[in-house]
């Protein structure tokens, strides 16, 4: 296992010097890395960003269930007892029809409704589901719909739903952007390791001839490949980084305009270490295609 | 320890640089492997550390069939063998030392043991104190003693020589010749190819003779060292 170790520390000092040997190269291939990853990087955190800000503003969707007008009590608490039992329920409250009647008098239709002889309006009960899934709150609000003395159920989650469609294309989008930038990457250092290659071969010939295995021959390659990846994640960090630091002031203050505090954040630490995580991936699936291609011959 | 068993190579195009040779080198022996040029002796030197492959017969190391040894297999056989080529084969962008350790790193020796390793290596060829120094300061001479110093490093049972003295004058021949005959006298089993047999002459080596790939003469055979006077 100590040699195991071993070989790797050597590997990756052997692909360091390499990096480092050829500082402007390095930086030059790392930029390009950098680039490339921060523009999918900072779609996903402008679409983080976006959705919180849609948390915030509209909170949990509302599902209002009117009981018909001939309801009683006796129904009212049988449906009250049915939806205390549903599992996605996180919340409810009951408008008594004299309440619901009151609210809407004191909203300044009170001349209007002095006309009416009776209370036209029924029992309601406003429920509060769980989670942002706006296919759920459907299924709840059909499913109500279908008890008995429920006369309409409304769903005022309609364009929660749109906006949730749009964040789903718009991440949509970006993994497309990723996919395409992701590919660019690991042709960037398919073409970086053959290189590599090319000025070494005197040096794997003689390892060869020494007794070399190829996973011994293949590490530093991969190593290089993973490191180069890692160093564009990094630049592609900062650019992010510094994007939200250029556009924090200006959004914050956009969002005062509208009578909103809206602080446009970073990448956690999570998702900065998957934005270098994923540099260092593609940098070594681009060693690992290029060397499997081009060591076989030498 | 090393058995040609009926051997031959073939090229494609039809090209036969070896046919049917055969012959036993024991251990701890030391053979002088002459010919003119094209007799086949690269080819037969190649055949060892499976850089070329018998189109017939076998070669026995140690009584292992190396003549269809996997591929992965091949890099293990390598390190325990000594390994010294017409040309030094070195990596001019890397130190003396770090060229003589290198059968040892990719062996995995700890540092601190192969540092040890390389020093005894360099001391062993005369080149003791100059691991700093870069290949393309030494001389064809120097150069090659490096090569044998990375050869002997991981300390092999077995030393094989392709030409190591072609491109010396000869003093640096008579020199280099001197290390092989030293080494033999350590105990390793050493094959060295040259065309100039008398360099090795003081120790009466064995000597086979190739001759357009067959083989033409064998001193230890012939039961006698007469042979030996005779020019290739």
């Amino acid at each position: 296992m100590s040699n195991w170790f071993y070989l790797h520390a050597r590997a990756i000092a052997h692909a360091l010097r390499r990096l480092f040997g050829q500082p402007v190269g390095t930086l030059l291939s790392a930029l390009v890395v950098g680039i490339a990853l921060s523009l999918p990087g900072g779609g996903y955190l402008l679409l983080d960003n976006l959705a919180s800000l849609a948390r915030g503003v509209s909170g949990t969707p509302e599902i209002s269930v009117f009981l018909d007008t001939q309801a009683q009590k006796a129904d009212a608490d049988a449906l009250e007892a049915r939806l205390k039992a549903l599992p996605q329920l996180a919340s409810y409250r009951f408008v008594a029809r004299d309440e619901a009647l009151k609210q809407l008098a004191a909203s300044g239709l009170g001349d209007v409704l002095g006309g009416l002889g009776d209370n036209p309006l029924p029992d309601a009960f406003v429920l509060t589901p769980r989670g942002e899934d706006p296919e759920l709150f459907e299924r709840m609000a059909a499913d109500i719909g279908t008890w008995p003395r429920v006369a309409h159920v409304q769903l005022d989650s309609a364009w929660v739903a749109r906006l949730h469609a749009l964040l789903e294309l718009g991440r949509l989008a970006v993994l497309m952007l990723a996919g395409l930038l992701g590919f660019a990457l690991v042709i960037v250092t398919f073409n970086t390791i053959r290189l590599q290659i090319l000025t070494q071969r005197q040096e794997i010939e003689v390892s060869r001839l020494l007794g070399a295995t190829d996973p011994f021959i293949r590490r530093p390659f991969y190593w290089f490949g993973g490191l180069q990846g890692a160093l564009g994640g990094l630049v592609a960090l900062g650019t992010v980084w510094a994007g939200v630091q250029a556009l924090g002031q200006p959004v914050a203050r956009l969002a005062e305009t509208y009578g909103a505090v809206f602080v446009l954040g970073g990448p956690d630490w999570r998702a900065s270490a998957a934005i270098v995580a994923f540099a260092a991936f593609l940098g070594w699936l681009g060693a690992v295609i290029s060397v499997r291609r081009h060591l076989a011959g030498a | 320890m090393i058995v040609f068993e009926d051997v031959a190579k073939r090229y494609a195009g039809g090209y036969t640089a070896l046919a049917g040779v055969s012959f036993e080198i024991r251990h701890g022996e030391l053979v002088v492997l002459s010919g003119h040029s094209g007799a086949g002796k690269s080819t037969l030197l190649k055949l060892i550390p499976v850089i070329e492959r018998p189109s017939a017969g076998r070669v026995l190391i140690n009584g292992q069939d190396v003549s269809h040894l996997p591929k992965a297999a091949i890099p293990y056989l390598r390190r325990n063998l000594g390994l010294v080529l017409q040309e030094s084969r070195l990596l001019f962008d890397r130190s003396v030392f770090d060229n003589v350790m290198l059968p040892l790193v990719i062996t995995g020796h700890p540092p601190r043991d192969a540092a040890r390793r390389v020093a005894a290596a360099l001391d062993r060829v005369g080149l003791d104190g100059r691991g700093k120094e870069v290949p393309a300061g030494l001389s064809g001479g120097e150069q090659q003693r490096v090569a044998i110093a990375r050869a002997i490093v991981n300390r092999p049972s077995i030393l094989i020589a392709d030409e190591p003295t072609a491109h010396l004058d000869p003093a640096y021949a008579a020199d280099i010749a001197e290390l092989f005959l030293s080494f033999n006298e350590a105990g390793v089993t050493v094959l060295v190819s040259t065309h100039d047999a008398a360099l090795f002459a003081a120790s009466r080596p064995r000597r086979v003779v190739l001759a357009k790939g067959v083989l033409a003469e064998d001193t230890h055979s012939a039961g006698g060292w007469a042979a030996y006077e005779v020019a290739p």
